[in-house]
């Protein structure tokens, strides 16, 4: 049995390796991408902190209100942010939103049509399931420590980490609703003159509308349950204050700051499940 | 215009390698079971004229369905020609561009689903417009077009519902809007009507029959159904095993099953809706020729005397002699015993029959004046009995 244990395989010691040689290679460009992505969120963040919190929360309830024509809701959006702003933890709820927004936004414009191209290509899809499988089931901290290395500290390893946990659900879900297209429509739509793009258009991507956007939903849902991670490698946000509590055994700071997560997740939820 | 020719349809990978197989007359479980290919259709050929109704029939695999496709290409032939009347003359569809086909199915061809295939997304009108959009046309004349349309099967008030709000019989109204505003000449009918209510699909087979007559089409229409297909068709293909094993009027159908196959089909039609005189009348030269008189029944002693004109010829029971009158369809009065009645070829044998008991007289059948046949009482009861008995 000795002999086991004493030949350690280098597993380890070749992903370190692929590891450096990327850095060694391609840090000029992985620093690029940092730099990129770093801006955009700081610029969003900014924008968004520049409003006074009342002048938002009076933007969100009109914006609310207009898209669901529901008192009650519209009311649970205000007192929800009213509450939070009084914790205190409005600047992390911003940011939080902006990451969420990012994620989410990159998981959809990669996610969709990735799922649409494997519906239509089944060898296709047979490639990327197992690799789906793979990101949901790695631990997100295994890939933190990559996603360190390569990006650095703050919000973008905290990012990269989100898309790629969370993207697996857009593609998943497009995939299904395309696939589930009803035979008879998509005859129609050929009997009737489409061409392969206005099938896409008119007919396969309204048919699978509800699924993909179940699979947007799954994504935000993802995205936000990978904020306190995020805040391991030093992203901005709720999870700070969550870390911050853990450290220092601080029972008060950490439910105020679970309880805005909740509230930003059931708005978040509200939006997108509305229709 | 539209006419399959030699038209075979075999699925799975590599289609072409069932052809040998079905040249040899190899049947589809053995094919099946040789190269796992499914031939659907073979060797089928079929022409539908301007203005006619042709019913496809057979039971579900029969490959009714899989032939009707390949008209639009929704399936692809495997060997043979469809033949289309378009703009630029007769074309061949399958030898089409990708971008022919498209004009051809914009502008020529449309199609009613079995399932109505409406898209719940859009409203009634939007279903409606959803070709007419793809032509290209302007928002306006696109709903102007889908409205009238609408209008024209009866649901103007339902344009802004969506499809899930109407009964079944509603959104195939919409679907017929749908292949009617594209205003092309041939119309496919996949079992348009198989998912309705009884009720509901005789409504809508005589809405059909209305539209026809007004916008005089060449309608392709699949059905498992005879009294359908007998009620609609102009003619009637019955399919078995891909075979097109029929192709014939409905009164030859009824009538004359060409195998065992159709007349299991044809065993529980009711004939008198079906039938006309034509196909009932037994030919007058088929009957004995004794001194200038035809012998119509030995039994009854019963014989016609062929004059110039119908007005000078005669039937004669015994010593008796009975004038012969001709009769139209719409008239009432004058049926009774004193005269013997002549109808036209086309007369429905329910009305023959109706006829035959009231006059008391067998009824002769006349074409342009021309006496042709005589119906008695043994022709009417071969009809009803003729499919059971087996023999003519």
């Amino acid at each position: 049995m000795n002999f086991i244990t004493e030949h350690k395989l280098p597993v380890g010691q070749w992903a370190e390796t692929m590891m450096d040689g990327l850095i060694t290679y391609c840090g000029a460009f992985f620093d690029a991408i940092s730099m990129v992505l770093d801006v955009m969120i700081e610029s969003l963040v900014d924008f968004l902190s520049m409003l006074p919190p009342w002048l938002f929360i009076i933007i969100v309830a009109g914006l609310i209100f207009w898209q669901q024509r529901n008192k009650a809701v519209t009311a649970f959006f205000v007192l929800s942010l009213l509450l939070i702003w009084n914790l205190g933890y409005w600047e992390e709820t911003i940011e939080t939103f902006s990451l969420i927004i990012y994620a989410t936004g990159f998981c959809v414009l990669l996610g969709v049509p990735i799922g649409i191209a494997a519906a239509h290509r089944p060898k296709l899809y047979r490639f990327i399931r197992p690799l789906l499988d793979l990101m949901q089931t790695i631990p997100p901290f295994v890939y933190l420590i990559p996603a360190l290395t390569l990006f650095g500290l703050g919000v973008v390893p905290g990012l990269i980490s989100t898309i790629v946990f969370a993207i697996a659900a857009p593609i998943r879900l497009t995939h299904l609703g395309i696939s589930q297209v009803p035979l008879e429509l998509l005859e129609a739509g050929r009997a009737f003159g489409c061409t392969k793009r206005s099938l896409l258009l008119k007919v396969e991507i309204p048919a699978a509308m509800s699924s993909i956007r179940a699979g947007i939903t799954q994504c935000i849902m993802l995205s936000l349950s990978m904020v306190v991670i995020s805040a391991l490698v030093g992203a901005d946000g709720l999870g700070k204050p969550v870390v911050r509590a853990l450290n220092t055994v601080n029972i008060a700071t950490g439910f105020e700051a679970g309880l805005a997560i909740v509230l930003v997740a059931i708005m978040l939820d509200r939006i997108f499940k509305s229709k | 215009m539209i006419e399959f020719k030699n038209v075979d349809v075999v699925f799975g990978k590599q289609p072409e390698r069932a052809l040998p197989l079905m040249d040899n007359g190899e049947s589809l479980q053995e094919i099946q079971e040789k190269t796992g290919l499914t031939a659907a259709v073979r060797n089928a050929s079929l022409k539908v004229g301007k203005g006619e109704i042709c019913v496809l029939m057979g039971l579900s695999g029969s490959g009714k369905s899989s032939l009707l496709r390949t008209a639009n290409g929704l399936n692809p032939v495997t060997r043979g020609d469809v033949f289309l009347e378009t703009d630029q003359g007769v074309q061949n569809f399958h030898e089409l561009s990708e971008d022919q086909r498209r004009h051809v199915r914009m502008n020529r061809i449309s199609m009613v689903f079995q399932k109505f295939a409406l898209m719940p997304w859009l409203t009634v009108a939007e279903n409606v417009a959803f070709g007419l959009e793809q032509k290209g046309l302007d928002k306006r004349t696109v709903r102007a077009k889908s409205i009238e349309q609408l209008a024209l099967v009866g649901l103007g008030e339902w344009a802004d519902k969506k499809p899930s709000e109407l009964s079944g019989g509603m959104q195939q109204r919409v679907g017929l809007a749908r292949a009617f505003a594209m205003e092309t000449d041939i119309i496919l009918m996949d079992e348009p009507f198989s998912a309705l209510d009884p009720l509901i699909r005789s409504d809508l087979q005589d809405e059909l029959l209305r539209l026809q007559k007004q916008l005089n089409k060449t309608v392709l229409f699949v059905s498992h159904d005879l009294d359908e297909a007998l009620k609609l068709g102009n003619h009637i293909a019955i399919m078995k095993d891909g075979v097109i094993v029929q192709h014939d009027t409905p009164e030859n159908i009824v009538m004359n099953p060409a195998d065992d196959y159709v007349e299991a089909f044809v065993a529980h039609t009711n004939p008198i809706d079906v039938v006309n005189a034509q196909a009932l009348m037994r030919p007058l030269n088929d009957f004995q020729e004794q001194q200038s008189e035809i012998c119509l029944s030995e039994r009854d002693d019963c014989w016609l005397y062929q004059g110039d004109s119908i007005a000078s010829s005669s039937i004669r029971y015994g010593d008796i002699k009975v004038p012969l009158a001709l009769w139209r369809d719409g008239d009432t009065d004058d049926v009774n015993k004193k005269r013997a009645l002549v109808v036209p070829l086309e007369t429905r044998m329910q009305t023959v029959m109706a006829l035959r008991y009231h006059s008391g007289h067998g009824v002769l059948v006349e074409q342009d004046g021309k006496l042709m046949g005589h119906v008695g009482d043994r022709e009417i009861y071969h009809a009803m009995l003729g499919k059971l008995i087996g023999d003519k």
